[in-house]
């Protein structure tokens, strides 16, 4: 019995809640993604280093708040600077809008040129944030960083295994509930949710019935901005940032946004937790925890590890190649790409 | 009459030529003085002139004879550019010893090509790769730095000596860390140690959980990290704590920074490491005497190049002849006990005591001692790390 626990809470510790955590916060990107590409129409590869940005903004703010000493404690300022970042990206996503994709939706160009548009603003958002901020690690978690550790855990429990449940982790799975059901009841309750969802479903038939695509494209762009500077900003706090993993962040993004099938908001959210979920369990090492499992005489030897953890991300390719082979249009029916 | 002055002018030239000849003693230098490593190079080098300068200035070099340095640049990466360099130095500069190279490569390619064929002696004061100790070299080629094997075999001691029996380990994916891995492990498995696994991880990335759970899996008495402090290492370390996976590391030369001290807090205590280091008079004595020649006389290597040519001017000394082959029988005498422990700053007196056929023992800047293929023991320093500062433990 003990043996059991013990499994399950290693289980938990190494991959359950990390994988969770992993899994909101890809997650909200994807549902930037996805939303983009159900209004507008074309894969936001600049969507990665928007998330880098919107975070930059907030880390500046942070470091401001700390320096005059406001906090609050027990919590990461981080979440106080959250809105600044929010409005921040706000202002560069429209700016863009208009700057860029607003030409190629006069001339009525094809989806992939826009997406090759949004490669060029990627280069352009990464090298404003490397400018400002610079390439390397930041740090900017403050406030308790753990709700439980290891160690006071097994000492109060007596078990061999301890679990550890980082306030960050917490937090991210919190707010992604919170932000998923406000956009949910957005999409779903509000007018201009309806006129969204109109237009995605039928460009024409929504222009006809007088909804106004500037307006629409324009609310599409603050949610995503307002989806890219939380999830980034949870994915720092959770981790720590540094622009070349935000845009690294771009792969599994994708990859979850199309295995839930893109398009589709709910798909974004399941395939957020499906990507998170098999990138860790396959690189796990099962062999503590079978030890626990197993009689004595079937113990393993080897680290049964499917995968060596290099191939993490190869992880999210294959799923994405397979969806598209199998099942193009993802788990919930999104559009076909 | 005309041809008769030229002649005699010519002759004359062609006498005072072999005269000089006769007197000074070529030596080559051959380092990095561009590429990767130049900012390095340019303390390096002159320190090994340095070590010249002083066996010049004591006038008892054979009776008097004065050192010719040949400086040429190994370009550290351009295999055949520093060959060639090599070559020229060698046949044209008739040099009959060589300071470098200093990059492993370069080193490697300049050994098999040209000293051997030659048998010209090489002196290498930063080549650490393993593969170097193997080289087929006819006892041609030595260094003043040691292999990264040589950590690995250092680490595996300190294991051992605090009864540690079983570890993971965790490199940082390139050519260093593998090597150092290996070295490592090997190391440990000889000494009965066990391996529960050897896991690399990439730097740049922000989260290392999943490579900490196959760590913690496979499990181990404490974790080994031979990574960097600013890079994956730190990361790994954090992912550790935070998970409870191990409480305790084992850090290699590329981790001991004081800002992961600062960036992890009070729960690296105890954890331990290794880094090049002596506790010899030497290095703070050479120290002092750069101070003013070179930019940066406590930079990586310069004690390696000083202790490179004065070695090659000892061993000449030692032989009683500028002969290649004298010179390579006679370096490791001069390196090694028995003899008058020489330090830097006292070369005109270990010249004399060899004029005067006695033995010596170059201590040198870095605490030289040449084992087996001719390469330095290396002297690492032991550290633990209590109440947030890396405190010595034992020099090994």
């Amino acid at each position: 019995m003990e043996d059991l626990l013990n499994a399950i809470i290693l289980f938990s510790n190494f991959v359950l809640v990390p994988a969770t955590a992993y899994g909101a916060q890809l997650a909200l990107g994807a549902l930037g993604v996805t939303l983009v590409f159900g209004i507008l129409r074309f894969s936001n590869f600049a969507h990665g280093d928007t998330m880098a940005f919107g975070t930059m903004v907030v880390i500046l703010v942070t470091w401001w708040f700390q320096s005059m000493g406001i906090s609050i404690h027990p919590l990461p300022t981080a979440l106080l600077a959250l809105p600044f970042g929010i409005l921040a990206t706000i202002g560069l996503l429209l700016a863009t809008d208009r700057l860029v994709y607003k030409f190629y939706r006069k001339q009525k160009s094809p989806p992939v040129v826009f997406v090759m548009a949004s490669v060029g603003v990627m280069f352009v958002m990464n090298g404003i944030v490397r400018f400002i901020i610079g390439p390397n690690d930041q740090v900017f978690a403050d406030g308790e960083r753990f709700i439980m550790k290891a160690r006071d855990f097994k000492a109060s429990t007596g078990m061999a295994e301890g679990l550890t449940i980082k306030v960050s982790q917490a937090l991210t799975l919190g707010i992604a509930i919170i932000v998923v059901i406000a956009l949910f009841w957005f999409l779903q309750r509000t007018r201009t949710g309806k006129s969204m969802r109109a237009f995605s479903d039928n460009e024409d038939l929504a222009l006809l019935s007088g909804i106004s695509p500037e307006r629409v494209v324009m609310i599409t762009w603050i949610i995503a901005a307002a989806l890219a500077t939380i999830a980034g900003t949870l994915y720092g706090l959770d981790k720590s940032f540094k622009p070349f993993t935000y845009f690294q962040l771009l792969l599994p993004i994708f990859a979850a946004a199309i295995v839930g099938g893109i398009g589709n908001p709910l798909g974004a959210i399941a395939g957020g937790f499906v990507v998170a979920f098999s990138e860790v369990t396959i690189t796990y090492a099962y062999k503590k925890f079978l030890r626990y499992l197993l009689p004595e005489n079937l113990e393993p030897n080897s680290l049964v590890q499917l995968l060596s953890t290099d191939y993490k991300f190869a992880v999210s390719f294959v799923i994405l190649v397979l969806v598209l082979l199998i099942r193009p249009t993802g788990i919930f029916k999104g559009k076909v790409l | 009459m005309r041809k008769l002055l030229l002649a005699t002018a010519a002759s004359t030239l062609i006498a005072t030529s072999a005269f000089s000849a006769a007197h000074e003693i070529n030596i080559g230098i051959i380092l990095g003085y561009t590429g990767p490593i130049e900012s390095l190079v340019a303390d390096m080098g002159p320190a090994s002139e340095f070590a010249f300068a002083e066996v010049n200035a004591s006038g008892l070099l054979l009776g008097g004879r004065m050192i010719n340095v040949i400086i040429g640049d190994s370009t550290c990466i351009d295999s055949a550019a520093a060959t060639a360099v090599a070559e020229k130095q060698i046949t044209a500069d008739n040099v009959v010893a060589i300071v470098g190279a200093d990059c492993s490569g370069v080193t490697g390619a300049i050994v098999s090509n040209v000293a051997v064929p030659n048998g010209v002696v090489m002196v290498s004061p930063s080549a650490t790769s393993p593969g170097l100790s193997t080289i087929d070299d006819n006892g041609l080629f030595f260094r003043t730095a040691p292999s990264d094997a040589r950590q690995g075999a250092v680490m595996a001691d300190v294991l051992m000596d605090k009864g540690i029996t079983e570890v993971a380990v965790t490199y940082t994916n390139n050519d260093y860390g593998k090597g150092l891995a290996d070295a490592f492990e090997a190391s440990f498995k000889a000494l009965g140690g066990t391996i529960t696994i050897s896991a690399a991880h990439e730097d740049g990335k922000a989260d290392y959980s999943a490579e900490v759970g196959a760590l913690a899996s496979a499990g181990g008495e404490l974790l080994a990290v031979f990574g960097y402090a600013d890079q994956g290492g730190k990361g790994i370390i954090q992912a550790a704590l935070d998970t409870g996976a191990f409480e305790t590391f084992l850090m290699g030369d590329g981790m001991k920074s004081e800002s992961l001290i600062e960036a992890i807090g009070p729960d690296l205590n105890g954890s331990i490491g290794t880094q090049p280091g002596s506790d010899s008079d030497g290095t703070a004595m050479l120290i002092e005497m750069l101070a003013g020649v070179v930019g940066n006389p406590t930079g990586p290597f310069v004690a390696e190049s000083y202790d490179a040519a004065a070695l090659i001017a000892l061993a000449i000394q030692a032989g009683g002849s500028a002969d290649r082959a004298s010179i390579a029988a006679n370096i490791m005498n001069v390196a090694n006990a028995p003899g008058e422990i020489i330090l830097p700053g006292e070369l005109a007196k270990a010249l004399q005591i060899l004029a005067d056929g006695g033995e010596v023992n170059y201590e040198g800047a870095s605490g030289v001692e040449l084992i087996g293929p001719g390469e330095a023991a290396g002297s690492y320093q032991e550290y633990e790390i209590i109440d947030g500062a890396f405190v010595t433990q034992r020099y090994r």
